[in-house]
């Protein structure tokens, strides 16, 4: 009997991309904010990136229900597997729900939400300043624990990796590792 | 045997030292904080004196005090609707909806460029009118015009500095003459500006004022050929100008009034003209006119027939956002683009979030 060491190849593979695309989001989001010059150019990118990345984390939540997950380290005591668990349900949580609290907020706002040229999406609530003041501090929010979120499970997975090297890494790399 | 057993007991053998699990701890540790770092230096955490929209928008709060759910600027202002009537012109020149032969709904808002909500009506205070074509579709063009020729600045900082330099002092209640020369000498392009403005002769009321887009924007044709535009709506009332009467003797609201008393006698109407750039025109520089004689496309006629108030209006919902566009109108080079929008979006956010006090132009005043 195999023991299946590896995240499926689907699996990596859409968390490998949504890594960069949702780092490279929260870098423009920060960004876009403090911007007058660039302000424009980067919300033009960031409102179908937003979409992008509601769209895959959709798909990879279907694809994270239908795969096998190898199984974590046998040293892993039972706290960190719980906290390993958590972090992993906030962050799926967070994916899904930033990128919709940013489409519900430019609803509220009345504003159109345009993606490409002349395409953009239905408005998914009414409009109402005080939603919108409320979603759009919401959006920020949400935004800032993302990337703590990251900040936790970039340092954790670097300390198993190089410190503890119980080669907790080689179920998500990006290449292939196979078991000895 | 499972791998994950076999793999820690061959790194059982090879046991760190120490030190070498030092090394490796400090450099997760260095790495995350250098994560960490990257960000709050794109948020612009270690630069506190860049001018940021959140910076520019609590300049406007500094000079004027907080007024709230009011916007930042143009605070005073009434709720307008009608409609665009293309006469299919421009569709030579932009691909946009818009510009099909047909008929468009329009929200607008008239207002003082002023951060004071219940700044008395003057002459010289800039007038500005804010449209929302709404299109097919969802789709939307936004735009805030003034009455001004041409705007006194090129970039948000020069606005910056001199909402700064121009704030009145306590004690005179007017500029520092100091600062205002300052900030002249270091612009030359805000003097010439200026001149331009004084040249062209201030109208009696709203309604015959000529609104200008002043920045310079792009049309994108069926064929994706750009064409820079500025446009301006030139009313169909007729010019006046205005009176010369002292300000005592003027009402508070008497611009707004007289716009009210205007458009429940009869709709008012502008003709969209859309003035076509050369090469070699400035596309970047809000403060420069185009040469006299560029082609003008008279593309249709908006007609504005319903006022309210600000505080019931369709308008106070809207972020007149200027870089709103449907497809078929683009942004030029013009860096007060980027910064208006951003600016405007900053304003729309905070007073969104806030209960508004009664505007100065009352619901009742409306209705008379």
């Amino acid at each position: 009997m195999t023991t299946q060491r590896q995240f499926p190849a689907s699996m990596r593979f859409l968390h490998w991309l949504m890594a960069a695309l949702v780092l490279t989001m929260l870098g423009i989001g920060v960004a876009m904010v403090a911007s007058l010059g660039d302000y424009h150019s980067l919300v033009s990118i960031h409102r179908p990136l937003g979409i992008l990345i509601l769209l895959l984390v959709v798909i990879r939540f279907v694809n994270r229900l239908l795969s096998n997950v190898p199984p974590l380290p046998p040293e892993f005591p039972p706290k960190e597997r719980y906290v390993a668990a958590a972090s992993e349900v906030m962050l799926y949580t967070l994916l899904f729900v930033i990128p919709l609290v940013g489409w519900a907020m430019l609803s509220a706002a009345r504003y159109p939400i345009v993606l490409f040229g002349s395409i953009h999406l239905f408005p998914i609530l009414p409009r109402n300043l005080v939603l919108y003041a409320f979603l759009r501090r919401t959006h920020t929010a949400l935004a800032y624990l993302l990337f703590f979120a990251f900040v936790a499970h970039f340092g954790a997975v670097l300390f198993h990796t190089w410190v503890m090297r119980d080669g907790l890494f080689d179920r998500m790399a990006p290449w292939r590792v196979s078991g000895r | 045997m499972p791998n994950y057993a076999s793999t820690s007991m061959e790194r059982e053998v090879a046991k760190p030292s120490a030190d070498g699990t030092l090394v490796r701890v400090s450099s997760v540790g260095i790495i995350v904080l250098a994560v960490v770092g990257i960000f709050l230096y794109l948020g612009g955490w270690f630069s506190p004196h860049k001018l940021t929209p959140a910076r520019l928008v609590d300049g406007f709060e500094e000079v004027n005090g907080i007024h709230p759910g009011f916007r930042r600027n143009h605070g005073k202002g009434v709720s307008v609707s009608g409609f665009f009537e293309s006469n299919g012109q421009g569709a030579r020149l932009s691909k946009a909806v818009v510009f099909t032969a047909g008929r468009v709904p329009v929200i607008g808002r008239f207002s003082l460029g002023s951060g004071q909500p219940y700044v008395a009506d003057a002459p010289d205070t800039a007038r500005g009118l804010g449209l929302l074509f709404q299109l097919p579709d969802g789709e939307e063009w936004r735009t805030a015009m003034v009455n001004l020729p041409v705007f006194v600045v090129t970039g948000p900082q020069g606005f910056y500095d001199l909402m700064m330099a121009s704030r009145p002092e306590p004690a005179t209640g007017k500029p520092d003459p100091a600062k205002m020369a300052a900030f002249f000498g270091s612009h030359p392009e805000t003097v010439q500006a200026f001149t331009v403005i004084k040249s062209h002769p201030v109208s009696s009321g709203f309604d015959n004022s000529t609104f200008n887009s002043l920045n310079a924007f792009r049309f994108v044709d069926a064929n994706g050929n750009s064409t820079p535009v500025r446009w301006s709506l030139a009313p169909l009332q007729p010019f006046e100008p205005s009176a010369a009467a002292d300000a005592d003797q003027r009402d508070k609201n008497y611009l707004f009034d007289a716009l009210i008393a205007n458009m429940h006698q009869h709709p008012l109407q502008w003709r969209l003209l859309i003035t076509v750039g050369q090469p070699g025109d400035p596309t970047d520089n809000a403060t420069i006119p185009w040469p006299e004689g560029r082609e003008q496309v008279d593309a249709g006629t908006l007609t504005l027939d319903h006022i309210e108030s600000d505080d019931s209006g369709l308008a106070r919902e809207i972020n007149f956002d200027p870089l709103v566009l449907p497809a078929g109108i683009a942004p030029s080079d013009d860096p007060l683009l980027s910064a208006r929008s951003a600016v405007y979006s900053q304003s729309f956010t905070r007073r969104a979030g806030e209960t508004k006090e009664p505007g100065a132009v009352t619901p009742s005043e409306v209705q008379k």
